[in-house]
């Protein structure tokens, strides 16, 4: 439907947005001389276009671009931007400033940051209208509590005087969009919108951004890295690499047919659910190398005696087994309790109640001084490869301190380094570089070398994959199950999204406020779940179910 | 919220009882004596001397001299001066109020300076203007307050004659002009070295608030740039301030006692000095705790303001 409705839209303008020849230049002494390199698009009137493209490949820098939000390094070199009808590239300030919130407006990525802490909600939503001189106090009053009750914010009386903190991340984009439409913009533009919010909470921003632009015949850019999303709401998609459109047309054209390499490959690197079975690694015992009974993590936080006191249960009774070589995926939304799970695991946290079973001991009420030898056994790798390398030390010396710190020799260890660099896919020639020389995924890479050197029984990787870029992670989702298959390793993988945990776990459990309401292997959870919960977060996975479905995808919402 | 209060109230006291240890001991760690200044007093014999220690009860352990010391002021009792009999409590009364008149001009004019020049710095973030605050920062930060203090009253009283070189009012002449008249040039020469600090702590809160992701929301509602910066970005910069602000006052205390010494300023800072020169133990002691007191109820006050200001936290 959606796809060929270019012609039907009446009015006087069919183009909402055209962007014709943009190139945006980059200060010198950058990776690249542009940002965006002679790119040209349309924005069709009542349709959702999507721009998808990987890290550095300039999305965002033209969003910005069109809402004149550049930073004063980065300037529009030449092409035209043309809004409605108006040319803005060499606009003034002044009238740029006069469409921005009035015909175009904007939504962000994270809406944790994006609202000013200070003010309440409704003066935030309030300020939009009065900085074009829209109505009177008392009428912008009544508007900001229809747009509250607009985007499905309860209470609106009552929202109208919260402070964002108050909000939850959902909520706070819910307020977001509020703001974007406070003048019925005639295009909105959306900065990767549900990207930081959890995957049930993404399904409804999704769908309230969806309803909007059907009601009020709004044009949308909607700019993503996710081919579910862009199968879910795209009418049209814009396939962005490193500065130029590599691709553009209807998003059944681009999802069933791509025709450039580059979008094969995204689609291709799009973790599917797999809802058959791992196969089981040949000549592993299944005596189970760690044992988690009714394992049980408590918050507390002020005090009683003050009647402060708030009690979170973050891990609640959770009993797992593990045997070696095989990958259990522990999946869950933010405050599920996963990372607590991890952290009580590798005794970064001590337990309240409960026995952990680590071949055979129980480490749960082991102090850190009779736990040390033990420590080299579970390693972790890290969300953030970029927070997780100390910038200071050589990638040298952050493989082979700590294994030199529990007794093996210099050389030894320098050796261990240069083979496990080698396993994880880089050159040994890394081993005296400094980790800012690597992007992301090397340096992921490097974090697992250095969880390998101490030849751990169980490696933990909490949301080990969730910062990068999709054909990366496809990439690190193979490293990680090729060593597996070598070292016999088990494996606890955390993670937020289900698509990952089908591809490389042979036994997932999900987690909900701190307990575990469904464990099972991957063919139980993704094809036949038992919880309420888990078929919740199935249904809310972008993109549909578990075969890549683009074209139907669109055309049975 | 009166948790908070609470256990700051504790702190407080604890505080207060280690600065007290430790100024006595260290004040009567000072070679001679409260009585050192007789010593070469031709007409003053062994026997005189010994006759005043036991007067003033100099000659008892150190530690009996604390706990009587101190349990007085619990009473609130502060001890006579060594010099003329009066209470301490009534001469540091008496010169509080024009330290902390002193104190408080010197702080809104550090304030108010140090908040423009931080905001226009790091909005015009390497212009001239930038460039020139910031050697200006250095310049006022590496030179010493009395420094200032001299080279302002050779300018200004000696040379220009605009000013008064000294003093908080001409006597005879008591009007408020007066008193304004006497107290530009030592709260100038005092603000200086805080103007500089506030001001480079202000631009970096600044550029802080301007990179936060609700500055670009704001932007993108179409709100004018001064709008932006006076309601988005100030209001958060300034949050982190309110803490400094409170952490400054003794060094403020400190430039006082230094300002208040070249301009002959009637204040805390001169009678601290003459009292220690007079070895006054114990108006030495009773503006230590004053001081004291002072600065924590200075910087608790910075706390619960920001706690007043933040949401996130009055609400919490």
């Amino acid at each position: 439907m959606a796809v060929a409705s270019t012609g039907t839209v009446g009015g006087p303008r069919q183009t909402a947005l055209s962007v014709r020849g943009l190139t945006i230049s980059l200060p010198k002494g950058m990776e690249r001389a542009h940002a965006v390199e002679d790119i040209s698009f349309d924005l069709m009137r009542g349709q959702i276009l999507c721009v998808i493209g990987e890290s550095g490949s300039g999305k965002s820098v033209t969003a910005n671009a069109i809402m004149g939000l550049l930073p004063k390094a980065i300037r529009v070199s030449s092409g035209a931007i043309e809004l409605d009808g108006t040319k803005i590239v060499g606009l003034p300030a002044d009238k740029l400033r006069d469409l921005c919130g009035r015909v175009v407006s904007m939504i962000f990525q994270d809406p944790l940051s994006a609202l000013n802490p200070l003010m309440t909600v409704g003066a935030q939503i309030d300020e939009a209208m009065a900085a074009h001189d829209f109505g009177t106090p008392v009428s912008r009053r009544e508007r900001v509590l229809e747009l509250l009750t607009e985007v499905g914010l309860p209470d609106p009386k009552l929202m109208y005087h919260q402070y964002p903190f108050r909000l939850s991340g959902g909520q706070r984009q819910r307020v977001m969009i509020a703001i974007a439409l406070a003048l019925e913009p005639m295009i909105l533009i959306a900065d990767e919108p549900t990207t930081a919010l959890d995957v049930t909470t993404q399904a409804q921003i999704l769908k309230l951004i969806r309803d909007i632009q059907r009601r009020k015949g709004m044009s949308v850019m909607f700019i993503t890295h996710d081919f579910g999303v862009v199968a879910q709401i795209a009418d049209s998609v814009v396939v962005m690499e490193k500065g130029r459109v590599v691709e553009q047309g209807s998003a059944a054209k681009v999802l069933k047919s791509p025709d450039h390499p580059y979008t094969r490959r995204l689609i291709a690197a799009v973790p599917h659910l797999r809802s058959e079975d791992r196969r089981r690694l040949p000549g592993t015992d299944s005596t189970p190398l760690l044992k988690v009974d009714s394992l049980t993590k408590t918050y507390r936080i002020g005090s009683a005696l003050l009647r402060s006191l708030r009690v979170v249960p973050a891990v609640q009774d959770v009993s797992l087994q593990l045997a070696p070589g095989r990958t259990l995926g522990v999946v869950g939304e933010s405050g599920s309790g996963k990372s607590t799970l991890g952290r009580l695991l590798i005794k970064l946290l001590e337990a309240d109640g409960g026995r952990i079973l680590f071949d055979g001991t129980d480490v749960a009420p082991l102090d850190e001084r009779r736990f040390r030898s033990l420590r080299p056994k579970i390693q972790m790798i890290f969300q953030d490869p970029f927070a997780s390398l100390n910038p200071r030390m050589t990638v040298g010396s952050i493989l082979t301190v700590g294994p030199i710190a529990h007794g093996m020799s210099q050389t030894l260890a320098r050796d261990e380094a240069y083979a496990f660099l080698t396993l994880v896919g880089l050159d040994p020639g890394a081993f005296e570089r400094y980790p800012h020389e690597f992007s992301g995924g090397q340096r992921q890479r490097i974090g697992i070398a250095r969880a390998l050197m101490f030849k751990p029984k169980l490696l933990i990787a909490d949301e080990a994959v969730s910062a990068l870029d999709v054909s990366i992670q496809a990439q690190i989702l193979e490293l990680l199950d090729r060593i597996q298959r070598e070292t016999g390793v088990a494996m606890i993988f955390i993670t937020h999204d289900l698509r990952v945990a089908s591809q490389i776990c042979d036994e997932i459990a999900v987690m909900q406020k701190g307990r575990i309401v469904e464990q099972g292997p991957p063919s139980q959870i993704f094809s036949n779940p038992r919880a309420a919960y888990t078929r919740e977060l199935v249904a809310a996975i972008p993109g549909g179910q578990s075969e890549p479905r683009p074209a139907t995808a669109v055309e049975s919402r | 919220m009166a948790a908070f209060l609470l256990k700051r109230f504790m702190q407080s006291i604890v505080l207060l009882v280690i600065v007290s240890v430790i100024g006595y001991v260290v004040l009567n760690l000072i070679p001679g004596g409260p009585l050192a200044q007789y010593a070469l007093d031709p007409g003053m014999t062994e026997e005189d001397r010994n006759r005043i220690a036991t007067q003033l009860g100099l000659n008892r352990p150190l530690w009996v001299q604390y706990f009587d010391w101190a349990s007085r002021l619990l009473q609130g009792d502060w001890g006579t001066s060594f010099r003329d009999s009066n209470p301490v409590l009534s001469v540091v009364a008496r010169h509080v109020p024009a330290t902390l008149l002193l104190m408080g001009t010197a702080t809104i004019i550090a304030v108010a300076v140090g908040t423009v020049i931080g905001i226009w710095g790091a909005t015009h973030r390497y212009s001239i203007f930038d460039y020139l605050a910031t050697v200006g920062a250095m310049v006022a930060l590496s030179i010493p307050t009395f420094w200032f203090g001299l080279v302002g009253i050779y300018v200004f009283a000696l040379r220009l004659g605009w000013l008064p070189a000294g003093n908080m009012y001409t006597i005879g002449d008591g009007s408020v002009l007066n008193y304004l008249h006497h107290l530009i040039m030592p709260s100038v020469v005092l603000a200086l070295v805080h103007i500089a600090i506030w001001s480079r702590f202000m631009r970096t809160a600044t550029l802080d608030a301007m990179s936060q992701e609700f500055v670009k929301t704001a932007r993108a509602k179409g709100l004018s740039e001064r709008r932006v910066i006076l309601k988005h970005v100030v209001g958060n910069a300034l949050l982190p301030m309110i803490t400094l602000a409170g952490v400054q006052l003794p060094s403020l205390l400190t430039g006082a006692l230094v300002t208040e010494t070249v301009f002959t300023w009637p204040g805390m800072g001169r009678l601290f000095l003459d009292s220690l020169s007079n070895s006054d133990y114990p108006v030495v002691m009773g503006l230590l705790m004053f001081s004291a007191i002072l600065t924590i109820v200075g910087s608790l006050v910075a706390d619960i303001v920001v706690a007043l200001v933040d949401p996130r936290i009055r609400l919490a």
